[in-house]
């Protein structure tokens, strides 16, 4: 009897992989739940006057990308680069049959301070991570991490980078009166008109008023070099 | 301490910094090799005051004195010119196999280039990297020289190295929007040498990250 019970469980084990083995002979397994993964994403704004949107969080596979460089952006990541709303830009991705969870943050990011988020899905489908964010004292730039492989994190192990800014290329970069939604403007955001390049490329900075644009709502303080976040992201099941 | 214990052995590590700016120095740059657990300061987390003094007036004294016990070397001892690379070796033990290196950039502000505990990679090898200006957070980049000696605690920038400086500007700016270490966003300038809101030149002072590189040589 004990031998049948061994070579049953053994037979569900090749069948099912890391099927539950009961010692009650007769009783079946429960079915096999795709063994689950967690990450949580953490984002501290390293610039000095550009508060970060809401967080959209994507993990995924390995064939999406929410943005490629010297390409036309997504309506959605023109919705996000522009007035910051984040919503248009994960809708895109949940659409996507390679990407398997979507979350966004509550809050907007202060410089100086953080957020974080948590997601969570198959684990054999869950191997990268994007994230993007509007710098909300611009006309449409955005930060983020673009499809980085985390697959090889172990649960407690954490990946840090720097972020850099990125121009949607949707909208010119007028810096004038009522085109920045951010507080240095309170201007409006999205519009679908596309008078820009039409393609993202790595952002090349605010110009300001203080650095002799005469129409500019900036100031010298909502300027960057280089990145302009951190993201850590830490594997935790 | 110990420099041998239970066979552990400690080495010597190339530690080279090259100022890639334009017209920007470096006042003497500290490198020092810790355990994992030490940080001469944290992105997002507000300076301590020896890293305020390092960054405001390029004095190490608190630095030294908070890292007592770490391997630490000076790279320079005059500010290390734009295009010039600075080079010393620097103790490395098993158990503090983390680099990190930092000085101030003149003239800024508050202004400094940093790194913050680099893993010294165990193969013998020449290894780069490149490396951002950080805004300490502790003063608002006015842009303006001082005129008098001090440093902490005054408004400006102690000295313009390359005397290349303007006088009597009104002054960029007065606050620090972030008042956390971030991520410098670059000096403004202007073109005008005896006044405009600035005494640093647009044409020679500004830059962009990343500032510097680090090449560690391990042996």
């Amino acid at each position: 009897m004990k031998r049948s019970i061994v070579s049953v469980c053994a037979a569900l084990l090749a069948l099912l992989l890391a099927a539950g083995c009961s010692d009650d002979d007769g009783t079946t397994p429960e079915p096999t739940q795709p063994l689950q993964i967690m990450y949580q994403v953490t984002v501290t704004n390293l610039s000095n006057d550009q508060p970060l949107t809401p967080l959209a969080v994507v993990l995924h596979g390995g064939a999406y990308r929410p943005w490629q460089l010297g390409q036309s952006a997504s309506a959605g990541l023109e919705v996000l680069a522009e007035s910051g709303s984040p919503a248009d830009f994960l809708q895109e991705a949940k659409a996507e049959s390679d990407v398997v969870a979507v979350a966004m943050s509550e809050k907007k990011i202060d410089p100086g301070t953080g957020d974080l988020v948590t997601v969570q899905g198959d684990m054999d489908k869950s191997i990268k991570i994007s994230v993007a964010s509007m710098l909300a004292n611009t006309n449409d730039a955005f930060t983020g991490i673009n499809a980085m492989a985390v697959g090889d994190l172990k649960v407690g192990e954490s990946i840090t980078v720097l972020a850099h800014a990125y121009d949607a290329g949707t909208e010119a970069n007028s810096e004038s009166a009522g085109s920045i939604p951010g507080p240095a403007d309170e201007g409006a955001g999205y519009d679908a008109a596309r008078d820009d390049v039409d393609f993202v490329s790595v952002h090349a900075g605010v110009v300001s008023k203080d650095d002799g644009l005469a129409q500019s709502v900036l100031t010298e303080a909502h300027r960057w070099t280089g990145p302009v976040a951190k993201v850590m992201i830490t594997r935790m099941q | 301490m110990s420099l041998i214990a239970a066979g552990v052995q400690a080495a010597d590590v190339d530690v080279a910094i090259t100022n890639l700016t334009h017209g920007s120095y470096f006042t003497p740059l500290l490198a020092v090799s810790h355990a994992n657990d030490i940080h001469l300061y944290t992105l997002g987390t507000k300076a301590s005051s020896a890293l305020k003094s390092m960054a405001e007036c390029g004095m190490l004294g608190g630095l030294v004195s908070d890292l007592d016990g770490n391997a630490m070397v000076t790279l320079n001892d005059h500010p290390l010119e734009p295009g010039a690379t600075a080079m010393k070796p620097l103790n490395v033990m098993p158990t503090a196999n983390y680099i990190s290196v930092v000085g101030m950039v003149l003239p800024t502000n508050d202004g400094f280039v940093g790194v913050d505990g680099i893993a010294v990679p165990s193969k013998p090898g020449t290894y780069t990297y490149f490396l951002n200006a950080y805004d300490a957070g502790t003063e608002a980049n006015s842009e303006t020289l001082d005129t008098e000696m001090g440093c902490v605690d005054m408004p400006g920038i102690p000295v313009a190295p390359g005397m290349d400086g303007g006088k009597l500007g009104t002054g960029v700016t007065e606050t620090e929007k972030n008042e956390t270490v971030h991520v410098h966003r670059g000096v403004l300038g202007d073109t005008n040498p005896d006044g405009g809101a600035s005494d640093l030149d647009s044409t020679i002072h500004r830059w962009q990250n990343p500032v510097a590189k680090l090449t560690l040589t391990v042996k």
